[in-house]
């Protein structure tokens, strides 16, 4: 290092601080954004698990003063929208998967599609609520489990549509020049070939936009709208777990909040298995397939 | 349609043999181009839904505010009066709340998510890179509803007791800090939704930041610059246009976050300096008054806000969206 001036040396020395200052400041960033993570998930575990009892599990909301009651009615009613919405939003997303990459590769057409999807996927969950409403509660004349599961399979439909469409542009090509090589249909090759073969990641994908409406809230408020007894009419109002834990939340009792953190564990809780099961399922299933 | 499928017209016909199912069921069938054809339309029609879908809102949005569009013009996005009563509407406080929350929120947010994406590609020891990112995706999977609960719960105290009179007094000259401090306000908000764009925003950036070819690394790196100096003149430089589309991507979200705002944000239009205020957005005052709405002039004027909403995110999104394909377009598809 003697051929370095003084001044080069000092040079150095400032560089290297600002190298390990903002190394500093990234990993510290990384800190901070992971913490209010743990505080969440501790608040909810800790608040939630506190409350859970069986009768959250079997008993429909207690009215304003008693004490227990659960949220068994929400829970079965937030199945009955996804359901729904998963029954509407899946096929149309998987086949809109399928266009995009097995039918319109490099067309003008399939790009717009993509574009428009992409664009959908980031338009507010509150604008598909008013919109459902206007659409089927205003014709109906009162609000229902359809338009709850209309809404959400809406919502569903931008990100199956994608994660489809990514999953079946990592299938080569070979596997469906093997296909069409021995005589198959282009149709079967489709569906025998290239959906057999990314069919876990399109699971995955499917999964991951189910977890993405399980949560939601505003597009129910106007739709699906609540309700504190059983329901199991589709043209009727019926209950949602978010629904319920928005309405125990923003009230001012005690009791309520108490099940409004419990309402919160559950959900998350049905979210995060669903989407750990899946994965775990679908990477079995991509080893057993051997693609 | 479907040229590389003219070959199957031409199957062989090895009949009798069952060596393999599908040679079986070939020498069954007739031809296939009309199965080809009929397929390859209803993929084509399920795929042009999503067009179906954009209009059908953007239509039905248009049709049902058109009470309150003739009746107010542009004027209903520059006056203040919210009275429901006399049947006045204008959405200039929402306008403010929703810009306020989601621009305070973006400028919290885009320094930790950069952070975050930089150690994430280019500090972070391979073991730890897997369990980070899934902790941060996480993030993004927590609903709205719940991070609303969190913050009524935890972050509404924590402002009132500790950060609110902590900016009071260090800060309380600018102005932005005045007033009562209940807790719930414009800050607050912002808060919580800077908590929730965070991941959308850190895990695009990585996304762009990874396809960045280490080619460009190695030539800073060669050229004796720093860690950081490679970051900075490498990836940062090379991905600017995606990050700025990332932010987007991440305004777009804030603009339209519902739940967990209205749960925080005080419900009260009022335009005011202070970030203590309470305040309101343009999706809270639709989650809040909608079901409430008496009068057809009321309902279409939150159908109008709506309309607002859908307009000015989807014209967010599209230019993110073609910002962040402007980078990784050529990258290799990315899997969950």
């Amino acid at each position: 290092m003697d051929f370095e001036s003084k001044s080069m040396r000092r040079n150095r020395a400032t560089r290297s601080a600002m190298n390990y200052f903002v190394s500093g400041l990234c990993i510290l960033a990384t800190i901070l954004v992971i913490l209010p993570l743990i505080a969440i998930l501790f608040y909810l575990i800790y608040k939630g698990a506190s409350s859970l009892n069986l009768a959250f599990f079997t008993h429909v909301p207690a009215p304003v003063g008693e004490t227990g009651g659960g949220m068994a009615n929400s829970i079965v009613g937030s199945g009955i929208i996804l359901f729904l919405a998963s029954l509407m939003g899946i096929p149309i997303g998987i086949a809109a998967g399928v266009y995009l990459a097995e039918f319109g590769r490099g067309k003008t057409l399939a790009n717009a599609i993509r574009f428009t999807a992409d664009v959908l996927n980031g338009v507010p969950s509150i604008v598909m609520g008013i919109s459902i409403y206007s659409l089927i509660v205003v014709q109906q004349k009162h609000f229902s489990a359809l338009a709850g599961g209309v809404a959400l399979a809406i919502m569903m439909v931008p990100t199956i549509t994608r994660t489809t469409e990514e999953m079946l542009a990592t299938v080569p090509h070979a596997i469906r020049e093997a296909a069409l090589g021995l005589g198959v249909p282009k149709w079967r090759t489709a569906i025998s070939v290239s959906l057999r073969t990314a069919s876990p990641g399109i699971i995955t994908g499917c999964m991951l936009a189910f977890a993405r409406v399980a949560g939601e809230t505003a597009p129910l408020l106007f739709t699906a709208f609540g309700n504190q007894f059983w329901s199991f009419n589709l043209s009727q109002p019926i209950a949602a777990l978010p629904l319920q834990i928005y309405v125990y939340a923003i009230s001012p009792y005690d009791e309520w909040h108490r099940l409004a953190w419990a309402g919160s564990l559950v959900l998350i809780v049905l979210i995060m298995v669903s989407v750990t099961l899946v994965r775990i399922f679908a990477n079995r299933g991509a080893l057993k397939g051997g693609s | 349609m479907s040229p590389p499928a003219a070959s199957a017209d031409v199957a062989p016909a090895v009949a009798g043999t069952t060596l393999s199912p599908i040679r079986d069921y070939l020498s069954k069938r007739g031809s296939g181009r009309l199965a080809d054809n009929s397929f390859a339309a209803v993929m084509l029609i399920c795929a042009c839904s999503i067009f179906a879908i954009v209009l059908f809102i953007f239509g039905i949005l248009v049709m049902h505010s058109r009470l309150s569009l003739a009746q107010f013009g542009w004027k209903f996005f520059t006056t203040q009066g919210w009275d429901p009563v006399s049947g006045d509407f204008g959405a200039l406080p929402f306008i403010y709340g929703t810009l306020a929350t989601s621009l305070l929120a973006l400028c919290m947010a885009v320094p930790l998510a950069l952070g975050v994406a930089i150690f994430l590609t280019e500090l972070c020891p391979r073991p730890l890179r897997a369990p980070i990112s899934f902790l941060t995706e996480l993030l993004a999977a927590i609903p709205s509803v719940v991070y609303g609960l969190w913050a009524v719960f935890v972050l509404v105290p924590l402002m009132r007791d500790v950060i609110g009179p902590f900016l009071s007094k260090t800060l309380g000259w600018t102005g932005f800090f005045e007033g009562p401090n209940f807790g719930v306000g414009l800050l607050t908000a912002s808060m919580i939704l800077a908590i929730m764009i965070l991941p959308i925003i850190s895990s695009l950036t990585r996304d762009i930041m990874i396809a960045v070819p280490n080619s460009q690394r190695e030539a800073a790196l060669a050229l004796g610059a720093t860690r950081w100096e490679m970051i900075r003149i490498g990836v940062l430089r090379n991905s600017r246009i995606g990050i700025v589309g990332a932010i987007m991507l991440g305004l777009g979200r804030a603009l339209g976050e519902t739940m967990a705002v209205t749960m925080v944000i005080g419900n009260h239009p009022d335009i005011s300096k202070s970030l203590f205020a309470p305040g309101y957005t343009l999706a809270s005052v639709i989650a809040n008054e909608f079901s409430e709405a008496t009068g057809d002039l009321y309902l279409s004027a939150l159908i109008e806000i709506g309309l607002a909403l859908f307009l000015v995110t989807i014209v967010v999104n599209a230019i993110a969206r073609l910002m962040v394909w402007a980078v990784t377009r050529n990258a290799p598809a990315r899997v969950i």
